[in-house]
């Protein structure tokens, strides 16, 4: 399923790391304005799919790893929980981030951070793997 | 730092959520079908000591109230334990800990090995689920919960041997999403009222409120949302077909703890947020449900005798026992509520037990047909002694769990001067013993078919869970202070009798 179109594959290459580093950008600047772990791993998500859409399947697998991609799913949440812990072994409650550093403010920034960071890696990540799923399945029951 | 063995106790509710959902992602990460068994297992019974612990500060000091995050309710979200979710979260968690037990034995039979650390993940997970769906103070956290335990036991379920397991798992997919919507549209309509979505507050909002038709709506959608996964009698149709082809370890599971949960969703729904006045002498609930309760006693079991599956059979059963709960619950008095909620706890033992002694007879006997219980009271002395021992109970024979239930039920009926309640209640009893009987007959008075091969015991695996409930189910039979006593006091508590 290689497209050939030679329009869709040059402008594909272009975007795709625009897609990519506009994801990063949700993700990072989630904290100040629209966006969060959510949209952005679903952005970065779209990228991979994207990739995988124009340049086949076995060359997108070869890029992100469906193994690889099942790490990355649970080290996400992994994250996630990891803060919320920390929170506890600071001496604060549950996810509570302001313990986190010694002045509230950074505590709450460095949470808010890496939690998000959690969600975008875990949702990225579900997002490849449920679309290198569901392809994979028609494909085998073309041949 | 300030580590210290007091302080982490004081974030035992954060931990029961946050610890199984780690480890959840733990057994993801480490691909070996025994380690990540360990790890289940170690979490699974750490769980169920710190519910023991909660359920013991709460009848010392009070209801728990935990807030994530620092932040306070009603604006955060707020973990509460009372003594109600503090018994149902030591049943989630304790079948938890004695099924996954289990399961290490019973699983090879049944899922390929390399699929095993990621069905301990789906285990644990559904764990987390019912566990948060229990002790959260936050109506949207429990349709989040729910969702989380939802989709982890269609997973689970669908790990069945046969195909037929892939089917029943899409089909409580379809009803399950159906009462989550409904769950949620219900929840959105009190949050539009309310302003709230903290337990607490929510219920002080509605009471000044007062009802009005949004409120009546979302009563409507809450009852028939919970009542779907609880499998109220005409909305049970998922049940049978997912306990029958589920894995037998996730079917002892789920009948015990997934129910359990909804039973508690919906009581805490009805009787702390919309109140016993709305629900009962406004709309009248009891009309609803006292009628679908006693007739899913009846039809569970009719149907129940007819089956030639024995866990089809107890899958029927258990539709039956659900009637009872919810029989229980529509009595809206302080004796059918204790009744229910006890019942609750000792129906959870009882059919675990059974469950994991069908997966005994599964592992040994490879299946669970009634014709491959011939002459098993002989071959496979100790399960079926557990079998008769359990089934006792189901029928509610004194000494044992279910005597206790039915007595709090049948004179909670006759306290509330409904006579043929009471009547029907026996009545229902004894369909389980035709049941129960069938199999106790073709197991110790039929002789095994000459060709049979020959079956060896059950692995010493399967039969140290089996007979830990079996013996639970004799202890809380006989000493019934800490079931019924604490349900006695959470029904109190529910409906504000003190």
């Amino acid at each position: 399923m290689v497209v050939r179109h030679v329009i869709l594959r040059s402008l594909s290459k272009m975007l795709i790391p625009l897609i990519m580093l506009f994801a990063l950008y949700v993700q990072f600047h989630g904290d100040y304005g629209p966006g969060g772990g959510f949209q952005a791993g679903v952005i970065f998500g779209a990228g991979i799919i994207l990739y995988s859409l124009i340049f086949g399947l076995p060359k997108a697998k070869m890029v992100f790893r469906p193994r690889v991609l099942q790490y990355l799913m649970a080290f996400g949440v992994f994250l996630y929980g990891s803060v919320g812990l920390a929170a506890i072994l600071k001496g604060g409650n549950f996810l509570d981030y302001s313990h986190l550093a010694h002045d509230p403010v950074h505590g709450q920034h460095l949470g808010i951070l890496l939690v998000e960071l959690g969600v975008g890696i875990t949702v990225a990540s579900v997002m490849a793997t449920i679309f290198f799923l569901f392809t994979e399945r028609r494909r085998r029951e073309d041949v | 730092m300030h580590g210290s063995g007091l302080s982490i106790s004081a974030h035992l509710p954060a931990l029961q959520i946050a610890v199984p959902l780690l480890s959840a992602v733990i057994c993801v990460l480490i691909r070996k079908a025994r380690a990540a068994w360990l790890l289940a297992t170690t979490v699974a019974w750490a769980a169920f000591a710190g519910a023991c612990v909660l359920l013991n500060r709460v009848i010392l000091h009070g209801t728990i109230s935990y807030e994530q995050g620092g932040w306070s309710p009603p604006w955060g979200i707020e973990l509460r334990i009372d003594l109600f979710n503090a018994l149902v979260l030591i049943i989630v968690t304790g079948i938890c800990a004695v099924v996954i037990s289990a399961s290490l034995t019973s699983l090879s039979m049944e899922v390929p090995e390399k699929r095993h650390n990621l069905f301990y993940a789906a285990f644990l997970l559904c764990m987390t689920g019912l566990a948060g769906m229990t002790i959260t103070g936050d109506v949207f956290n429990i349709f989040v919960f729910l969702e989380i335990s939802s989709l982890s036991s269609y997973a689970l379920i669908s790990q069945g041997a046969t195909r037929r397991a892939l089917t029943s798992s899409i089909q409580y997919l379809v009803m399950g999403t159906i009462g989550g919507t409904l769950l949620l549209l219900g929840i959105g309509m009190l949050y539009m009222v309310t302003g709230t979505l903290n337990i607490v507050d929510m219920a002080d909002q509605l009471a000044m409120v007062g009802p009005n038709r949004t409120v009546l709506v979302a009563l409507a959608c809450v009852t028939v949302g919970t009542s779907i996964k609880l499998a109220v009698f005409p909305l049970h149709i998922w049940l049978p077909n997912a306990y029958t082809y589920a894995p037998a370890i996730v079917t002892a599971f789920l009948a015990a703890t997934a129910t359990k949960v909804a039973f508690y969703v919906l009581a805490r729904f009805i009787f702390s947020i919309f109140g016993v006045e709305l629900a009962f002498e406004q709309m009248h609930l009891d009309r609803v449900l006292m009628p679908l309760a006693i007739v899913a006693m009846f039809a569970g079991s009719i149907v129940a005798i007819y089956q030639t599956d024995i866990k089809r059979m107890l899958a029927y059963s258990s539709v039956a026992q659900i009637g009872y709960m919810l029989l229980g619950l529509s009595m809206a008095t302080v004796p059918g509520l204790t009744g229910g909620i006890v019942h609750l706890f000792n129906h959870a033992l009882m059919k675990s037990g059974l469950f994991l002694v069908m997966a005994c007879v599964l592992f040994r006997v490879g299946s669970t047909h009634i014709d491959a219980m011939r002459g098993l009271g002989k071959r496979m002395p100790l399960t079926m002694a557990a079998f008769v021992i359990a089934g006792l109970s189901m029928i509610g024979v004194p000494l044992t769990v279910g005597f206790v239930s039915k007595w709090y039920l049948v004179s909670a009926a006759m306290e509330a001067g409904q006579w043929p309640v009471a009547v029907l209640i026996l009545l229902s009893s004894l369909l389980a013993v035709v049941y129960i009987w069938r199999v106790v007959e073709v197991a110790y008075f039929q002789e095994a078919p000459e060709d049979a091969p020959a079956v060896k015991k059950a692995p010493i695996g399967l039969l140290v869970p089996v007979w830990t409930l079996v013996f639970a189910i004799i202890f809380f039979g006989i000493f019934t202070s800490l079931s019924a006593g604490v349900a006695g006091d959470a029904a109190r508590m529910l409906l504000g009798a003190g």
